[in-house]
């Protein structure tokens, strides 16, 4: 079990000697996190922990990796997929070039849902999903688009229910228990890596989607964060967040209107 | 007083239940007072999809204040969180909740070690944790991190329970404090 104190000593040193910002991460999910970690590679104690964490690049890599929460889905919330054909999409597509931001993208199952909804709003050519995530290996996954085969029979439920008409496997390529999903989806996808605690705006956005990300920020974090999304939606463009995260209380609420009963809000100004 | 400081007041209630859990709450949950003196967390196995209506239905049932709980919320005594389904329920040292969307554990997502867990981290000796009828594990580990940091572990009566498993895990592996029917479980609560 790690003690409170050597967390905040690896998060000094995380950002001291790596620029890894984590201090404003909510400390009852680190805390659960790196003792996990901390039993799975099994070290013989914290020093030794904090050693490698400190001096072994490819451990640290491991290490924010599994610090940081990587669990995403295709399709999750199907009826917020659902709202964002019915209500978002067709105000978009009269844009002349659409601009998606997905901010702590992780492993891509959304923005690959994401580029789905688009080509079958016939808005994929004229689009792209920039995704972007502060671990690169995670990016790694989002640039090849291959996802465990297992889950694609749970993906093409949510998928149907999000209002979708195809057979969902029309969308990738089966192959040693991978589902390698079409070059036309990857293509329209641009990765990056950002870390929304210390990284700037770059560029401006129609729509913006961080979803289950927020909820292991610190208010003042979760604030920032949506100045940062502010400053990134261009004019009556929309922010799409988790199911249980909100922009009420927000510095950022009274620019804008929230859509409907999904967590989808409408810039106003 | 002697007992007193080595029965630390209970600040925490935790209620975990799965397959079975339902119908106990909702006899359990009338019989308890209106100024019931802990804050209750109610951590559920429920279906992922979006089954708010479980928090409609249990506050039919009683005359606490009831909510799902909501990121960054603070726990107040005499309050009753229900996890919300699909995230696993934390705690910080502030009282406040952090809603998680790690993996699964025990195939469960909230799942009840995770709470419980977490309880014991923050609460301490002032936790208490109820196992309810349930047909997996799940809650066995999280009960044991409360019976170490100087808490209380119930366990409702098995042959009471419509899936005995779960609360007879937790009898198998652990010293329980106490093992309750649904009644004995109000009596407990409502004296706390």
């Amino acid at each position: 079990m790690i003690e409170d104190e050597e967390i905040e000593i690896l998060l000094t040193d995380l950002f001291d000697i790596h620029g890894y910002d984590f201090t404003s991460y909510s400390r009852a999910s680190l805390k659960r996190r790196i003792s996990r970690l901390y039993s799975l590679d099994k070290f013989p104690s914290f020093a030794e922990l904090r050693y490698r964490v400190r001096t072994d690049e490819s451990y640290l890599k491991r290490f924010v990796e599994e610090i940081t929460v990587n669990v995403t889905e295709m399709f999750r919330d199907p009826s917020f997929y659902l709202s964002l054909r019915n209500d978002v999409l067709p105000i978009l597509g009269t844009k002349p070039f659409i601009r998606i931001w997905h901010a702590g993208c992780s492993t891509g199952e959304e923005v690959y849902s994401m580029a789905i909804l688009l080509k079958e709003a016939g808005l994929l050519k004229k689009s792209l999903l920039y995704a972007t995530d502060l671990n690169p290996s995670v990016l790694e996954k989002v640039r090849k688009g291959i996802f465990p085969l297992i889950q694609m029979k749970q993906y093409s439920e949510s998928y149907i229910s999000s209002g979708g008409l195809a057979d969902f496997s029309t969308y990738y390529t089966a192959n040693y228990g991978q589902a390698k999903f079409d070059q036309e989806l990857s293509d329209k996808i641009i990765i990056s890596t950002h870390n929304l605690v210390s990284d700037s705006s770059f560029n401006e956005f129609d729509l913006i989607l961080c979803r289950n990300v927020l909820i292991y920020f610190d208010k003042d974090l979760q604030d920032r964060v949506l100045k940062l999304f502010d400053a990134s939606l261009g004019s009556l463009g929309y922010l799409a967040l988790g199911s249980k995260e909100t922009l009420k209380f927000s510095a950022v609420q009274n620019n804008y209107k929230q859509l409907n009963r999904e967590k989808i809000w409408k810039k106003i100004v | 007083m002697e007992e007193d400081s080595l029965n630390p007041e209970i600040e925490l209630v935790l209620i975990g239940g799965s397959a079975g859990s339902l119908e106990v709450l909702f006899k359990l949950l009338p019989l308890l007072k209106a100024d019931l003196k802990p804050a209750i967390i109610v951590v559920l196995h429920r279906k992922s999809a979006g089954d708010s209506s479980l928090i409609d239905l249990l506050s039919t049932k009683t005359v606490l204040p009831i909510q799902e709980a909501e990121d960054k919320d603070l726990i107040l005594p005499g309050n009753m969180y229900l996890a919300p389904s699909d995230y696993h329920l934390l705690i910080e040292k502030n009282r406040t909740f952090t809603l998680d969307y790690s993996e699964k554990i025990n195939f469960s997502r909230p799942s009840l070690d995770v709470t419980f867990e977490a309880a014991a981290d923050i609460f301490g000796a002032l936790t208490a944790g109820i196992i309810l009828s349930g047909a997996n594990d799940d809650g066995t580990i999280g009960l044991r991190a409360i019976k170490k940091a100087g808490g209380k572990i119930i366990a409702q009566d098995p042959t009471t329970a419509q899936m005995p498993l779960m609360p007879q895990h937790a009898i198998n592996n652990l010293k329980m404090d106490h093992i309750f029917n649904t009644v004995e479980m109000a009596g407990y609560l409502n004296n706390l």
